[in-house]
Order: structure tokens, then C-alpha cells, then sequence
């Protein structure tokens, strides 16, 4: 990467630091709702550890999956909402007469997706150690493989959504926050794959989220890990960071035509 | 022969069944100072556009400095900049944290000391930490300016630069632009609908109606041909058609 690619990403990453910086209840926001979530679902395990033989053998599995999904689900918001930022300010024409590349928002976006959910799952990662001794980490650098595939992913999905916004305008703006639940029925989160019907296990594993919530279930119930489903997810992440980059970059150049970077916000 | 900082040949933009610029060809040496004038929907902000390569045309070429604005539009970049009423600054980001990022994207060497040096020329060193959604029309007027100078452009394009002023600031305003264009030899191409700004600023003016450029010359030239005293009155002429084409004029 050249510097000056390098140094505009760090000046769009400065500017949405500024954002969070100069406004705690954005900070307060990103880690409200993983914490509630966390804590709802922690006591649930506490409950069904003692009258549930399966969930007594991985009491951590109920809190891993809910920690694990909102990885992809604050991967994704982070990553669409830098572009919904632009265009709530009505900045992208000045963005985009400067010399910064369409694939240089994209970077600084994923750059902040990290951030964000770094910022926002910390607190719920620290309370689910103190309220209920649970630790992902603990169960080893698997762990942070898996997170690293949501993220992915979220960023695949997030550049689709950031597409649909640019081609259809701020009207279809609530995708971003409701796309990624379109996933939570297949992505086996909560139950295994074999749960769901014949006819659409094959969609299932065609999710990235998939093979992670598999493979988490198979290192805290089996205590193995599973580096086929690894592999799996790496895959099927790749595909759909080509499909999120196609359809981003068909959006733009349709932007760039009908004169949307300059309409857009308004 | 010198390259012309701003070429249009034959440029064309069509929306569907609309056309809004018709096959208008221009150009700007460099450092001149020229102004795009038209009514509403005249073509003006979609020509701007075009030249940013921030629409694509759908036929005809612009070249800034003799590179290709569709095909190869970042190298053209770094060296222009531009504003407009139409597109905003980041609300919740303080003047110094936008102006700072602005100058990052544009690689501007000692940032701080670019900002310091335009906040002391456009009257903003006392707007500096505040937020820029919390400043009047005419403030955000002279932050967006000073965005646009943030980089040193060698072309500038303004929209409407002086919208929203006051005469006393916005004077202030023109002043700064033509000691700009002197100092630094830079290229500006506007769009007003201010008179006697163009008059003041503009050594050539290009009449647009309806997409396409239908008389161009010097303000003196333009007044002499319509046997008018002031530009209003040409515009008005021109605005409601009672001015020949850019072909018969000429």
C-alpha cells in the first residue's frame, strides 16, 4: 500500500474518532446493547445449567454465541455506518473530489468496524468474566480466528448494504441496521446446523457464520477445534467479499453517473 | 502552445430523457478567472460536477491540465479543489477537526500551520473549536472556503462562493479569492449568480441557458454586444431569450 493511501485512511479514520470522541452517547450506544444482551442471557445459562444436562456440559456456550454475534452484528454496523455518517452530513462530494479512493473509505470503514467493536464488546467481554467467570479467550487463539470471520463477514455484508444505500438513498437506510438479522435463522447461533431443515441446510452453509458458531460449539462442548470449519468460513468469507466489493463498486460508478454523490443526505 | 488548466470539448450530460448540459466546449487558461452564469437549471452545478469527475459525462472530455478527468482523475485531483452550498462539512466535527482532516486527505505539509495561516486570512481563528453545525450561514461560507484553499489548488472551482454573506465579508471574500489567483497563479472557475462579483473577479464569463453556452466573452465584451450597462441586464437578456445564440452572436 502507498503512504498516501495509507495517510487518507488514518485522516477519515481521525474523522470518525472525532465523531465518537466529541459525543459519549455514540460510546454509550456501541457497548449498551451487548452488555444487556450478555447479562440477559448470562443468567438464562445459569438457569439452564441446572435443569438442562446439555447446557450443564457447556454452560459458556449460551454467552459465546451471543458475544460471537454481536462480532458480526457490530462488524457490519461499524463498517455501514461510516458511509451513513457521510451521507447524514452531506460530505461524500467533498470526500470525493479530494484525492481519496472509493477503496480507501472502504479500508478506513473496516478499520473503524474493528474499533467499534473492540469498543463496544470489551465492557460485556469484561462483565461476562466478572458476572458469570466466562471468557471466550479462554478457550483459545481459535477463538479469535472465529472473531475475525465474523468481522469479515460483517464487512461482505456491510459494503452490500452500503451499496443498496448509495443506489436507493437514505430510504433504504434501515437496512443497515436490519440486514444482518436475516442471517440469525441460518447461521445456527443458538442450535446446529443439523436443526434446521433438510432443503436449507445447504443455504446455512452458505454463511461464513455458519462454520464459526459450528466450530465454537465443537471447541466448548468437544473442546476441539475444528480448522475445517476454519477453512470453511475463510472461504466462504472471501466469496462474499468479492460479491460486497462488486456490488459497492457497481453502486458507485451508478452513483457517479446519475449524480447521486452530490444529491445524497438531501 | 500552452495546455489550458481547464479543456471541455463537446461535453454532454443526459439524465434519461433529459439533457442537461448540451455538447458545450470551453476553455480556461491558467491562471484566468472565469464564471459560469445561468439561471436555475441552467446546467451550471452539473457542468461544476462533471469537471470534478464527480458525474460522468455520458459523452465529450474534460481535461484539467491535460489529464483526462474520466479516465484518470486522481492525478488531476491533489492540485484542485472546490466548494459548494450544496455539499456540507461534518455538523458534529469542531472547524479545526474538519479543516485537519481535509488536509490529510489532500497531504497538505504542516497542517496545522495551513489551518492556522487560512483561519487568520478568513476571519476564522475564533471559530475554530466550535462546531461547524453551530455556525451561521455566512461562517460555514467562509470555512467551506477555507476547506477549498486547504490544498493550495492550482484549480478552483466555486459554487455560489460568496452565498450567504454579508456585502462587508463577502467583499472581503472576493478580495481574498483575486489575491489568491495573483499569488498563486491558480485557475477559478465560478458559478454566481452575484453580478457584480463576476464583474469584479471574472476576466471571461460563459452564459449558460438550458444545458448548453450560448454567449461567452469578457464582461466589457458581453456589455458592448447587448448594449447593456450592467451584467444583470445581460443575464436577463439572455435568461429570457432575448438574446441571440452563442452562433449568431458570434
Amino acid at each position: 500500500m502507498k503512504a498516501g493511501a495509507a495517510r487518507r485512511m488514518l485522516a477519515l479514520v481521525r474523522r470518525y474518532m472525532y465523531l465518537l470522541r466529541g459525543s459519549w452517547p455514540r460510546i454509550l450506544e456501541l457497548a449498551y446493547w451487548p452488555t444487556v444482551q450478555m447479562v440477559v442471557w448470562g443468567f438464562v445459562t445459569q438457569f439452564f445449567v441446572g435443569h438442562s444436562t446439555w447446557v450443564a456440559n457447556a454452560a459458556g456456550v449460551l454467552i459465546g454465541a451471543v458475544l460471537l454475534w454481536d462480532v458480526l452484528f457490530r462488524g457490519q454496523m461499524g463498517f455501514s455506518l461510516c458511509f451513513l455518517e457521510e451521507m447524514w452530513s452531506r460530505n461524500l462530494g467533498h470526500l470525493f473530489v479530494s484525492p481519496l479512493r472509493p477503496w480507501e473509505l472502504i479500508g478506513a470503514a473496516m478499520i473503524m468496524s474493528l474499533l467499534r467493536t473492540c469498543i463496544g464488546l470489551a465492557p460485556s467481554w469484561v462483565l461476562a468474566w466478572v458476572l458469570f467467570e466466562f471468557s471466550v479467550l479462554s478457550y483459545g487463539p481459535g477463538v479469535v480466528a472465529f472473531f475475525t470471520c465474523l468481522t469479515v463477514m460483517g464487512w461482505g455484508i456491510g459494503m452490500t448494504v452500503t451499496a443498496m444505500v448509495i443506489r436507493f438513498g437514505l430510504g433504504a437506510e434501515s437496512l443497515a441496521w436490519v440486514a444482518i438479522f436475516a442471517f440469525a435463522p441460518i447461521s445456527a447461533v443458538y442450535y446446529p446446523v443439523a436443526t434446521l431443515p433438510g432443503w436449507l441446510q445447504p443455504v446455512a452453509w452458505a454463511t461464513p457464520s455458519a462454520y464459526v458458531f459450528e466450530g465454537m460449539r465443537a471447541v466448548m462442548v468437544d473442546g476441539v477445534f475444528r480448522a475445517d470449519l476454519l477453512a470453511g468460513a475463510v472461504v466462504v468469507n472471501v466469496i462474499y467479499l468479492v460479491i460486497g466489493a462488486t456490488v459497492f463498486a457497481a453502486a458507485f460508478a451508478s452513483a457517479r453517473s446519475n449524480g447521486k454523490l452530490l444529491q445524497v443526505g438531501e | 502552445m500552452t495546455t489550458p488548466a481547464i479543456s471541455v470539448r463537446a461535453l454532454t450530460k443526459r439524465f434519461g430523457d433529459i439533457t442537461a448540459v448540451r455538447g458545450i466546449s470551453f476553455s480556461v487558461e491558467e491562471g484566468r478567472v472565469s464564471a459560469l452564469l445561468g439561471g436555475n437549471g441552467a446546467g451550471k452545478t452539473t457542468t461544476i460536477s462533471m469537471l470534478l469527475g464527480l458525474l460522468t459525462p455520458s459523452s465529450g472530455e474534460v481535461r484539467i491540465h491535460g489529464v483526462d478527468m474520466v479516465a484518470d482523475r486522481y492525478r488531476a485531483l491533489p492540485t484542485m479543489n472546490f466548494s459548494s452550498p450544496y455539499v456540507d462539512l461534518p455538523h458534529r466535527l469542531s472547524v479545526r477537526e474538519n479543516l485537519r482532516v481535509y488536509a490529510d486527505l489532500y497531504g497538505v505539509p504542516q497542517p496545522r500551520r495551513r489551518i492556522d495561516e487560512l483561519a487568520g486570512a478568513l476571519d476564522l481563528v475564533e471559530l475554530l473549536g466550535r462546531r461547524t453545525g453551530q455556525l451561521s450561514a455566512g461562517q460555514k461560507t467562509r470555512v467551506a472556503l477555507a476547506k477549498a484553499l486547504i490544498n493550495r489548488p492550482r484549480v478552483l472551482l466555486l459554487d455560489e462562493p460568496t452565498a450567504s454573506l454579508d456585502p462587508d465579508s463577502a467583499d472581503w471574500v472576493r478580495t481574498y479569492l483575486e489575491d489568491y489567483a495573483r499569488a498563486e497563479s491558480a485557475t477559478i472557475l465560478l458559478a454566481s449568480h452575484n453580478m457584480a462579483e463576476v464583474e469584479r473577479l471574472c476576466d471571461r464569463v460563459l452564459m449558460m441557458r438550458a444545458g448548453a453556452i450560448v454567449d461567452r466573452g469578457s464582461p466589457n465584451s458581453l456589455l458592448a454586444r447587448y448594449g447593456r450597462s450592467t451584467l444583470e441586464d445581460v443575464f436577463l437578456d439572455i435568461a429570457r431569450d432575448r438574446a441571440s445564440s452563442e452562433g449568431e452572436a458570434a
